[in-house]
């Protein structure tokens, strides 16, 4: 979990914000937002310019040396921070589970991954875990259900800390769907490699979550958070999309993710 | 089958564990200790006496049970399980310093062999039983067939309290001093045959007994 | 059986289509899933027992020749044979000249994967004799001429409609002449067919769930009683096993029995666990006069040393199968091999090769379940990326996603030229959109099933900077 914030005058933390490559080019606002939260909660946060991807797509196919690379960069960008937040659970899952072993071979890269892995938490982990009191924002009256990443939920362990979030959002009430822990078909590249089975297991996650009745879909992660909005518009459902930081931030002013408004 | 193939593959299992010759013998020493002298690892704790916990747990997996006062009990108890299902009073039953002291009544035709497909109704003792499953320990002998265990539709299995282990663990143990070591076949029988493989459905009597119904000789 | 795992996709997209097929799984995901999780639940010592069966197989196989050896010697002091087999023809050789000596005709089977893996059934029918499957599930493949579907579950895809259909066709031979429909007939009438072959047979072959290095024991887990029949009633007794499969003592054994059969079907306890040594003592009524076991390879011991060891510590418990979402979409045929699900994906490349069966390792989302789940702690999701770097290494990984990737990864190493690049990129993507796009041209596999939600307009680094220079 998250240290105690030294509370001396002298400094804020600092945060460096890894966006992610999907949200820095599909939905910006997921980037805000998770600014927004970090700078309420207290923190001095960096956005370095010089980041792009966490390198999943190569590491996922097998290119360990392009995957080797990019999370040299990655490691060298956010290596000055106390703390590294990424609004994403595959991201964070990436730099906090998987960089290390990268470098077995590599003691000194091994040593800064390892360091940046300790520092590194996926948003809704971080906020939860400072324990900031903070009163969050209110909401037109509507429910929502959650969608548990699958990196989010088995490789950090988030689950309830979101939900915990939520709650403190009035306004909001929750609606859990059938098999929240199951895969929704993404899983990066296997979504296009495997178009069918992907195709169905969307459609299998879709269908729970309108089982709910739910009024909105959240989630940690934009990847699943896509594939859903994109399934849920091709059977015109009016279940809107958002990412759980969007929500929190209070920042649902733009039309959600696939555009639907319900 | 030949000698080359137990070698290539003794050494090529040596090989991928990076030795190219026979264990050190200090190592050797050490395996043959844990394999010599091995207790129990995690054993799961229960509060329930061992009688009730058999009972239940044997209940939970569809066996009968009833528990009789003694071994002069067992007869009634096994004329009264044939009579209300109706089943024929020629049965098949193994022999034991316990079954053998049985009293059959006169309509009783009993053998003692092993079971054939014609046979419906099987007697036979437990060795041991675990409390922690509901399980039954059956030993193959020559005074205990194992098709008994399996062939007739309606296993009968008649069982001590003082028979009874929390753990299978100490069963081992009851089984490592039986004077010819281990029978050749140890049956741990956890309630009737069953299959699910139509549709998940559970039917019992797949190829074994339908039934299996457990008479309890209480301790006083 | 031959491997066509080369067509899994072809396979996967029929399997989809198959609406029986859909059914079928269907309903067995559910049962699997929620039994294994009242059984855990109901037994707090779960988790300790994960650890010390996963350190138990450790130990094991760090001394594996010891343990086989020694398995070996107590077998023999019991009057049993070993016999060795490097790989499937070996094994298939030695069960067929057993077979022969004893003179059969008749040989009834248990169910056993290894005896998959070597293809026994058609070699020995190939070889004159008459191999009949007793498992209810294997029973039903086997008229169906089908492999199985699942390592436990092998006819889970079959509905009953099938199976009457099947009984009605093969069992007229027997005086059957009429279709059966309900779960109790259709079992009845398997029992009584079967019933014959096992008091008929010469030779009974089973596998073996776990092989006792202590006592010379193989270990057989049912539920149906088949294996029992299987084993004690033919003159001769033959195990099917891999080397893997040898635990040090009884008291190890213990603790892997607590984890099957709560892991395969939610059941603390299959109805029949046998322990069997040796052939019939001396005045036994019954059991087989000769015992044998035959111990596999099939580049088990290759993987002792690299970097799949861990994956030899499966019991073949089913769990990563059930629960893993791709396998419950398209069912275990697709995977075109003996093994399927998680388990299959790792196995079926190293035993059949990773150019045929090159798909498999990759069609995964990674989501982790079946790790998750796994009663040996088996980091599946982890084997499966090592084999997609042994492919991505060996060239086998696509031509057109080689290439997608490496520009992906040229462009991320590159920040300033990503985001010059990207910029214009995603604005194309939006402009006219109204929040999703109905189909893409680069991405018509996303497109087919789901629309795909189309960029804001701006990158994110773009509004960033433009806000911080306003600032």
């Amino acid at each position: 979990m998250v240290e105690q914030i030294d509370s001396s005058p002298v400094r804020q933390p600092r945060v460096g914000l890894f966006v992610t490559c999907l949200v820095d080019l599909f939905r910006p606002n997921v980037g805000f937002a998770a600014l927004k939260l970090l700078q309420r909660a207290g923190f001095d946060v960096v956005i370095p310019s010089q980041q792009t991807c966490c390198g999943q797509p190569a590491y996922n196919n097998g290119d360990a040396r392009d995957a080797r690379e990019i999370a040299k960069q990655v490691i060298d960008v956010f290596a000055g921070y106390d703390y590294t937040v990424v609004p994403s659970g595959s991201c964070a899952g990436m730099i906090k589970e998987h960089y290390p072993r990268l470098f077995d071979a590599d003691a000194e890269y091994y040593e800064k991954a390892t360091t940046l892995s300790s520092r590194c938490f996926e948003l809704t982990e971080f906020l939860d875990g400072i324990g900031d009191g903070a009163a969050l924002p209110e909401m037109p009256s509507c429910s929502y259900t959650y969608h548990d990443s699958c990196s989010g939920l088995r490789e950090l362990g988030i689950k309830q800390q979101p939900r915990a979030l939520l709650a403190r959002v009035s306004g909001l009430s929750m609606l859990e769907m059938q098999d929240s822990n199951v895969c929704c078909g993404f899983g990066g590249t296997f979504c296009v490699k495997y178009p069918d089975i992907s195709g169905r297991m969307v459609t299998d996650k879709v269908e729970a979550i309108c089982a709910t009745g739910a009024d909105m879909v959240l989630g940690g992660d934009l990847g699943c958070l896509m594939n859903i909005a994109g399934r849920l518009k091709r059977i015109d459902s009016t279940v809107s999309v958002y990412h759980v930081a969007e929500v929190l931030a209070g920042k649902t002013d733009i039309p959600p993710i696939g555009g639907n408004s319900s | 089958m030949s000698d080359s193939a137990r070698n290539a593959v003794l050494d090529s299992v040596r090989k991928a564990l990076g030795r190219d010759c026979e264990l050190d013998a200090s190592i050797e020493t050490a395996l043959d200790g844990r394999l010599n002298d091995s207790g129990p690892h995690v054993l799961p704790v229960f509060d329930e006496p061992p009688l009730e916990r058999f009972v239940d747990k044997l209940e939970t997996v569809h066996a009968t049970t009833v528990r009789v006062a003694g071994v002069a009990d067992i007869a009634a108890a096994i004329d009264s399980y044939i009579g209300a299902h109706r089943l024929p009073t020629n049965i098949v039953v193994a022999r034991s310093a316990l079954l053998d002291n049985i009293d059959w009544p006169a309509a009783f035709h009993v053998e003692h062999r092993g079971a054939t497909v014609d046979d419906v109704v099987s007697v036979t003792e437990a060795l041991a039983g675990i409390a922690e499953t509901g399980t039954l320990v059956c030993g193959s002998s020559e005074s205990h067939p194992t098709s008994l265990n399996f062939l007739p539709e309606n296993h009968v299995v008649v069982i001590s309290e003082s028979r009874l282990y929390k753990h299978m663990e100490e069963v081992w143990q009851e089984l490592r001093r039986l004077p010819g070591g281990l029978p050749r076949a140890v049956n741990l029988i956890t309630g009737p045959s069953k299959t699910a493989d139509v549709e998940q459905t559970i039917q019992y009597g797949a190829h074994g007994p339908r039934r299996l119904h457990v008479i309890i000789i209480e301790q006083h | 059986m031959q491997s066509v795992a080369h067509e899994f996709k072809a396979h996967a997209r029929r399997a989809l289509q198959d609406t029986t097929l859909q059914h079928a799984l269907a309903r067995a995901k559910g049962g699997f899933i929620d039994q294994r999780r009242t059984a855990i639940e109901a037994l707090p010592e779960f988790d300790e027992l994960r650890a010390c069966a996963k350190q138990i197989k450790n130990h094991t196989l760090a001394h594996l020749d010891y343990y086989l050896e020694r398995y070996e010697a107590q077998v023999k002091a019991d009057g049993g044979q070993v016999h060795w087999a490097r790989g499937p023809e070996e094994a298939r050789r030695i069960v067929i000249d057993i077979c022969r000596a004893a003179g059969a005709r008749r040989i009834t089977k248990g169910k056993s994967m290894v005896g998959e893996e070597i293809a026994i059934n058609p070699a020995l029918e190939a070889a004159g004799f008459e191999a009949i499957e007793t498992d209810l599930g294997e029973y039903i493949i086997q008229l169906a001429k089908e492999p199985p579907s699942h390592i436990i579950a092998p006819a889970v895809h079959k509905t009953r409609g099938e199976i009457t259909e099947l009984f009605y066709a093969h069992h007229r031979s027997h005086g059957i002449n009429e279709r059966v429909s309900d779960v109790a007939s259709i079992v009845n009438e398997a029992r009584s067919v079967l019933r014959e072959a096992f008091v008929t047979a010469d030779v009974g072959i089973t596998g073996a769930n776990f092989l006792v290095a202590q006592t010379g024991s193989s270990i057989l887990v049912t539920n149906e009683g088949n294996g029992d029949l299987t084993c004690s009633l033919p003159r001769v007794h033959i195990v099917t096993a891999s080397i893997e499969k040898v635990v040090p003592t009884l008291e190890d054994l213990a603790v892997f029995l607590r984890l099957l059969g709560r892991s395969a079907t939610g059941q603390e306890m299959s109805s029949y666990t046998s322990i069997f040594t040796g052939p019939k003592r001396n005045a036994d009524l019954d059991g087989p006069a000769e015992y044998h076991v035959v111990l596999l390879d099939h580049g088990r011991s290759a993987m002792l040393g690299n970097e799949f060891r861990e994956m030899l510590r499966c019991i073949r418990c089913g769990a990563c199968l059930n629960h893993c979402p791709v396998y419950g979409s398209i069912g275990g045929h697709s995977y075109g091999w003996v093994y399927s699900g998680p388990m299959g994906a790792v196995l079926t490349p190293l035993m059949v090769g990773l150019r045929e069966a090159a798909d498999l390792p990759n069609a995964c989302t990674l989501n982790g379940r079946c790790q998750e789940v796994c009663p040996m702690g088996i980091p599946l999701p982890t084997m499966l990326r090592r084999l997609r770097m042994r492919e991505f290494e060996q060239n086998l990984t696509g031509a057109r996603s080689r290439w997608l990737l490496s520009i992906w990864a040229f462009l991320a190493k590159r920040p300033r030229l990503y985001q010059t690049l990207l910029r214009p990129f995603v604005r194309l993507l939006a402009i006219g959109s109204r929040g999703t796009r109905r189909s893409l041209p680069l991405a018509r596999g996303w497109t087919q099933s789901r629309d795909f939600p189309t960029p804001q307009g701006r990158t994110f680094q773009s509004l960033y900077r433009a806000r911080q220079r306003k600032q």
